[in-house]
């Protein structure tokens, strides 16, 4: 700090009665800062920029000798594709269709991803690391955006490598011409489980899955407030049950994967109105 | 010779006309040349020095907007081409694959620009978040950016049916059933028969503009693909712009 100044950066000037000062948005001030640590944006930033530019359109240039656009046979509304797969950056959404129901796979899912996108720099309360990368200073923000971009980059890998025919799961060494058996995979609802289990009535087996339904939520929402307490004073009620519901649901997805992809279960909550 | 021929270019009338300043070879020209100029200005004058380091921005934005520009001009190359009409979709794109002199190239160029437009998206979005940049008081900016995400994946879907083949036909049919299943508004959704959603009055219909994917589906993704959702990508990207001015760069710009 006490480095000797071995030049005055801004000369006074002694017929002058005021001196070179400059207000910035900062908690601190500059000083021996000069004004020539900053370059002309022409041209040294345009040049990168344009160089940038050059080295993209070339690489398209070149991936388009390779790969072409593709074109099928005319639209036939009478002649359905096996699989019939979307464009890649939807197959994470398509593949969760084997998990839930359209209306919360193809709907109320990614509208809830839109969501909880902008809503993040809102829910995340930590000031630290803005403006370089870091992972130790916000290991959870990062944990969670990691998290759900995991989610959707295995769901588009299996959508489109481990999807065959009638979009079940073919490895890359099953024929993927041949019809797997349907039969051989028996979906149930998790409260058949327990009726089978504890040999009680299917009302009552419902009833069990409404508890772990809830109770999944609101536990979910009760230990982190209890166990993480500095969090959850930082973010305030309204801030962390907001991101509560997100991250539960978040990892929901998860659970819910692997349930249906292990274990089978179709349905962890049965409703008149809504299965999940 | 040639630094005559130079100066007598930029000393004429009509480039004096033209840029209102001399050659940017001094620092009040250079200044001039960025904010005197309409698509110059969206950068600053001067920039810190660390800022012309690539390892912070990787310039994903910037190709990102490169991207969009290629598919605004190939786009509108291959309108020329195009009739949003079901009996010749289908064919204007064949003669573009083999009749249209460039044709394949405009199409590839589109078609692969768009696939690079939304991993760039991504791609910017992951470094935003890396360097905790959407963080006050950039936070409605980062919400403009989740916006023109939302927007290039449908400008991505709504461009998937215009070829009229069986991937567009089969992937546009699959996605609008979709919204069928929408709660409340949808023929197939929780509480959308009740509330008298039928499919003939759902949003799946009012989409596609009838029950299945046919000549009001095709009209109704073309406008949108090629004058709704675009204009729409432009202003918020003017915001977008705008914004990381008035907020300030996160980085070492």
């Amino acid at each position: 700090m006490d480095e000797k100044v071995t030049r005055e950066i801004f000369p006074r000037d002694s017929r002058k009665s005021y001196g070179l000062v400059e207000l910035m948005k900062k908690t601190a001030p500059i000083v021996r800062k000069e004004p020539e640590d900053t370059v002309y944006v022409w041209p040294n930033l345009l040049m990168i920029e344009i160089i940038c530019a050059i080295l993209v359109t070339v690489g398209l240039m070149v991936l388009i000798q390779f790969e072409h656009a593709p074109l099928r046979s005319l639209a036939d509304p009478s002649t359905t594709p096996n699989p019939m797969r979307a464009p890649w950056y939807f197959l994470g959404l398509q593949e969760l269709l084997v998990y839930f129901d359209p209306w919360y796979a193809g709907v109320v899912l990614p509208g809830m991803i839109i969501l909880g996108l902008m809503l993040f720099p809102y829910l995340d309360v930590n000031p630290k690391g803005v403006g370089y990368y870091t992972y130790s200073e916000r290991k959870f923000a990062v944990f969670n955006y990691s998290f759900g971009f995991a989610i959707w980059w295995i769901t588009i890998i299996i959508g489109t490598y481990l999807r065959g025919l009638d979009w079940q799961w073919y490895w890359p060494w099953s024929n993927h011409l041949e019809h797997m058996n349907p039969a051989l995979v028996t979906l149930i609802p998790l409260h058949l489980i327990f009726v089978n289990w504890f040999h009680v009535s299917e009302g009552v087996g419902k009833l069990f899955t409404d508890v772990i339904f809830i109770g999944y939520f609101a536990l979910g929402t009760l230990i982190p407030m209890v166990v993480w307490k500095p969090m959850y004073k930082a973010m305030g009620l309204w801030r962390y049950l907001t991101f509560s519901f997100f991250f539960l649901s978040m990892m929901g997805v998860a659970l819910k994967i692997i349930l249906r992809l292990l274990f089978n279960i179709k349905y962890v909550l049965v409703t008149p109105w809504i299965n999940i | 010779m040639l630094q005559k021929l130079k100066n007598g270019i930029v000393d004429s009338q009509i480039f004096k006309s033209v840029f209102r300043h001399g050659y940017p070879d001094n620092d009040l020209d250079r200044a001039y040349a960025i904010f005197s100029n309409v698509f110059l200005h969206v950068h600053p004058v001067k920039v810190r020095r660390s800022a012309l380091r690539m390892r912070y921005t990787f310039c994903l934005g910037g190709i990102t907007l490169l991207l969009f520009i290629i598919l605004a001009v190939t786009g509108i190359w291959l309108m020329f081409y195009y009739t949003p009409y079901t009996g010749l979709a289908y064919r204007n794109i064949k003669d573009l694959q083999f009749v249209i002199f460039g044709g394949n190239l405009m199409r590839d160029l589109h078609r692969f620009a768009a696939h690079g437009m939304v991993l760039f998206v991504w791609l910017h979005m992951t470094r935003v978040f890396l360097t905790g940049a959407y963080k006050a008081p950039r936070e409605f900016n980062w919400i403009v950016g989740v916006v023109l995400l939302v927007n290039t994946l449908v400008l991505s879907w709504t461009g998937y049916l215009l070829p009229w083949d069986q991937l567009a036909y089969w992937a546009v049919t699959v996605g609008a059933k979709m919204a069928s299943y929408t709660p409340f508004i949808g023929q197939n959704g929780p509480w959308g028969p009740q509330l008298g959603f039928l499919p003939t009055n759902d949003i799946m219909f009012m989409l596609l503009g009838g029950t299945v994917v046919g000549q009001n589906a095709l009209i109704r993704f073309y406008v949108l693909h090629c004058v709704v959702l675009p204009l729409v990508v432009t202003v918020f990207l003017a915001v977008h712009f705008w914004r990381i001015r008035k907020d300030g760069f996160s980085g070492p710009l």
